[in-house]
């Protein structure tokens, strides 16, 4: 009777969830911990409205925007301290029967770095980049729909928080991080690990396909006037790529998912290996999503270098046209060679032949735009500012990363390289040396745009060079240890392999890289501290793009008056006209969203929805669905959402703007 | 409240004008987002339609004139929701509240007959369990279902809205958008009817 009431009330939920081994268990207490520090140290200031207003109701893609990066920064934070866990296990090899991680454990690990590393800090990176920049590059104040960026961010947020929630209670995925099954049903995989990725992609997912719908309206009908498609910057180029490809590829993840959710769930056969189900299905179709899911990633980091390259050469970007016809190419063939991710798989030699060319096909515009990169830079007065760096670093670390990729391209060596270190090496190439390296240069380059100030150049030179050289020491190694035959996922070896000392080299590697991203934290404090000292105006690189046209930091409104476009590089033909000081001779009323509550709660009650589902709560998951519900008919009927800034305060704040 | 220009008002009117125009391409998006996943789900089915694993095929279970009775009835309510779109339109209000309700009905009967059927598979022992092609079919369909079931509780909220207040061009924008949703659903039942049952009774 009372075990019933129980599994009403808790579902499969019991108090021996809540036990971990120690190094889990001391990673939940730290979350815990940090959690509560926070919440005290909100209130003991009195923040908690401050808190409210200013930024978990706010629908300014400026705040939503931070919001963005300081969730990935943490997030990337615990995916690097995992990566840490699973080096040393490699280098420690069980020395002495000393052993740091069970297999499970280890497993567990590298299936959570994963997909940590990808869903929320490298998207929730580019999503916090986007609604910073886009925008304001555009001419705009505003995205699409703003009430739509508040609901997606949250529910960015809300798979943040589940995927941490192994930490505390339940276990995470051991399954990989994109779950192949039959691992990863329910009759090899019965806990809670799976369901908890299912769910944290799932409802992240929905966000970020929201999210892509609403940039993608925004960079077609909100630029400024004059701004034609072929006048737009790079960025906002590669930005329409990638969401694009998001409007196409994410909901084929979200099916995906759901059906995995269903085999687990009632008992469907789609995946499972009796019953006339395909695990092949499976595998096509994450790929399906998978791998246009790279070029969403690295199509925003490609735009920031662009920007970047440009503005540090002194020069407008070369071979804008075939910039843009490569990212157009890019979008469409990313979607006809996924099956180059299990070429070993048995499809036949017909369609490996296929997918095989079409990869190496698509190499041809990366490598377009690797050269208009050169190109800009030849014969131009080029800064070795840290943004700069980052750019060539990437050019490095990437071409290496695409040429390895070419290599894998070919079937018949694929066989050899699949499943091997080999392609770890490869993609950590073009996810870190590609993507990370890219955020960290746009952090750089437009940081002192939202504060006022500059980051610190000579600790962010010094990150620089330790994240490089760490890079390489790290993934050269596995480069050279997948030629030997080691596998990926690997926790132990047999020592008369001989492959310690370059797995002692990578775990050297990572620590190096481990002190980047201290000089990092460093810098960024630094700099805040130094404040005065590093504050500058609002054009501190000599720029050539829109967002650069506005106060610094942006006024709520952006621009008092939009701008109105004439050619590509708009802020620099600005300059060039000395237009940059002008004003107009009266404002209007601006019109900006209100503040709304709704996007939090959505958020809130889809985590509780996907916390009640891996735990089989069913009376929790109809409350938090029919919350959701409800409100988004009262979010999605309200009509009086916009409030007005009257002309005259605009008048004064640029006045006053204008005289400090 | 403060005393607006009229140049102002014409450009706030613009501005809603914009607002709306964007809302409508949004949801057009949104659709053929909608449209790949609906693809990713027929692409499940026909990957699994051999999988029977020794249970019935789609021939076996398939009822035709119930599905085509099922199908007219849909087909019948985008054609109300087109003339409840229009009676808005015109500003005859009872008369598009008319229409919506007739139909909401359409509607309820149509997920009313579709639950009977999976009631009736399911009775027979023929649930998503038993092999991988009902599990795709049960997928698929019920999606559409769920689709629907959301466009009427949307339609709901819309008729609602439309009987307490006065009808704004909010609300015409968001009845367009409705419309534009039912017929979407309208297409993607006439594939399912195609693929599914009637490519599936001739096997």
């Amino acid at each position: 009777m009372i075990d019933q009431i129980m599994q009403t009330l808790f579902g499969r939920l019991t108090p021996q969830d809540f036990v971990h081994d120690p190094i889990m268990a001391g990673a939940g207490i730290a979350m815990v911990g940090a959690l509560i520090l926070a919440i005290a140290a909100v209130t003991f200031f009195k923040k908690w409205k401050w808190l409210w207003q200013n930024w978990i109701t706010s629908l300014d893609p400026k705040k939503i925007g931070i919001m963005y990066i300081i969730v990935s920064i943490i997030m990337l934070l615990r995916g690097f301290g995992d990566a840490l866990l699973l080096r040393a296990q490699q280098v420690v090899n069980d020395a002495n029967g000393v052993e740091i991680l069970s297999s499970d454990h280890f497993q567990q690990i590298f299936s959570a770095h994963g997909s940590i590393m990808i869903f929320f800090v490298a998207m929730g990176l580019v999503f916090g980049v986007f609604n910073l920049i886009l925008p304001q590059q555009l001419g705009s104040r505003d995205v699409a729909f703003p009430f739509l960026n508040s609901v997606s961010f949250w529910l960015f947020f809300a798979g943040m928080i589940i995927i941490n929630m192994p930490l505390v209670v339940g276990e995470f995925s051991n399954a990989g991080w994109l779950a192949y099954p039959p691992l990863s049903g329910l009759q090899y995989n019965p806990g809670t690990g799976v369901d908890y990725w299912i769910w944290s992609l799932q409802i992240a997912g929905i966000g970020s396909l929201l999210s892509g719908i609403n940039f993608f309206v925004t960079i077609l009908k909100m630029r400024a006037p004059g701004m034609g498609l072929m006048k737009m910057p790079i960025f906002a180029w590669s930005a329409l790529g990638s969401t694009a490809l998001i409007m196409f590829a994410f909901p084929i993840l979200t099916v995906t998912l759901a059906l995995l959710s269903l085999d687990r769930l009632i008992d469907t056969n789609f995946f499972t290996t009796t019953l006339g189900g395909s695990a092949m299905l499976y595998i096509n179709l994450i790929w399906a999503w998978g791998h246009p899911e790279v070029y969403i990633l690295v199509l925003p980091a490609f735009g920031i270098f662009s920007e970047v390259v440009a503005t540090f050469s002194g020069k407008k970007l070369f071979g804008y046209t075939s910039m843009v016809l490569a990212i157009i190419a890019i979008t469409i063939l990313s979607f006809t060679v996924w099956l180059h991710h299990f070429f070993t798989m048995g499809a036949g030699a017909d369609v490996n032949t296929f997918f095989g060319i079409m990869t190496m096909i698509i190499a041809i515009p990366t490598g377009v735009k690797v050269f208009n990169w050169i190109f800009t830079m030849y014969r131009g007065r080029v800064r070795f500012t840290t943004p700069m760096l980052w750019f060539m670093g990437f050019i490095v670390t990437f071409t290496i990363g695409g040429l390895t990729g070419v290599m894998m391209s070919v079937p018949a060596a694929d066989f050899q390289f699949h499943n091997s270190l080999f392609l770890v090496a490869h993609f950590h190439n073009m996810i870190v040396g590609g993507v990370l390296f890219g955020v960290f240069a746009a952090f750089t380059y437009w940081f002192p745009k939202f504060t006022g100030f500059m980051l610190n150049e000579r600790l962010g030179k010094m990150a620089f060079w330790s994240w490089l050289v760490g890079f390489i020491l790290a993934f050269g190694p596995l480069y050279i240890l997948g030629f030997m035959g080691a596998i990926r996922r690997m926790d132990h070896y047999d020592p008369s392999l001989g492959w310690q000392g370059l797995f002692i080299v990578a775990g050297v590697g990572i620590l190096f890289m481990g002190l980047g991203v201290l000089f990092q934290l460093a810098q960024v404090a630094y700099s805040i501290w130094k404040r005065k000292e590093h504050a500058v105006g609002p054009d501190p690189w000599n720029a050539r793009t829109l967002e650069w046209a506005t106060a610094t930091p942006p006024a709520e409104y952006v621009f008092a008056t939009i701008p109105t476009v004439t050619t590509r590089d708009a802020f620099w033909q600005m300059k060039k006209d000395h237009k940059t000081n002008d004003r107009p001779e009266h404002y209007e009323d601006i019109w900006l969203p209100k503040n709304r509550s709704e996007g939090f709660i959505v958020g809130m009650a889809a985590l509780v929805f996907g916390a009640a589902v891996v735990w089989h709560i069913w009376w929790l998951l109809i409350v938090s669905l029919l919350i959701v519900i409800v409100v988004l008919v009262v979010a999605l009927t309200r009509d009086d959402t916009e409030k007005r800034i009257p002309a005259e305060e605009i008048a004064r704040e640029e006045l006053r703007r204008a005289t400090v | 409240m403060s005393h607006h220009s009229p140049i102002v008002d014409i450009s706030r009117q613009k501005a809603e004008q914009e607002t709306l125009q964007r809302k409508s391409i949004g949801f057009w998006i949104y659709l053929m987002t909608d449209c790949v996943l609906f693809a990713t789900l027929f692409a499940v089915f026909a990957v699994l339609r051999p999988g029977t694993a020794g249970g019935p095929s789609g021939a076996d279970i398939f009822d035709l004139p119930f599905v085509l009775v099922e199908t007219m009835v849909l087909l019948v309510s985008s054609f109300t929701v087109g003339l409840g779109l229009l009676a808005a339109r015109y500003g005859y209000k009872r008369q598009a509240i008319a229409w919506l309700v007739v139909t909401f009905l359409l509607g309820i009967t149509f997920l009313v007959m579709e639950i009977s059927e999976f009631r009736h598979l399911i009775a027979e022992g023929d649930g998503w369990q038993r092999s991988a092609f009902l599990s795709s079919y049960f997928t698929l369909v019920a999606t559409h279902g769920l689709h629907i079931a959301v466009g009427l509780l949307w339609m709901l909220v819309v008729i609602i809205r439309l009987i307490r207040f006065n009808f704004k061009h909010t609300d015409l924008g968001r009845l367009s958008l409705l419309s534009l949703f039912w017929h979407f659903l309208d297409v993607i039942w006439i594939f399912i009817f195609s693929i599914v049952y009637l490519m599936g009774s001739l096997s």
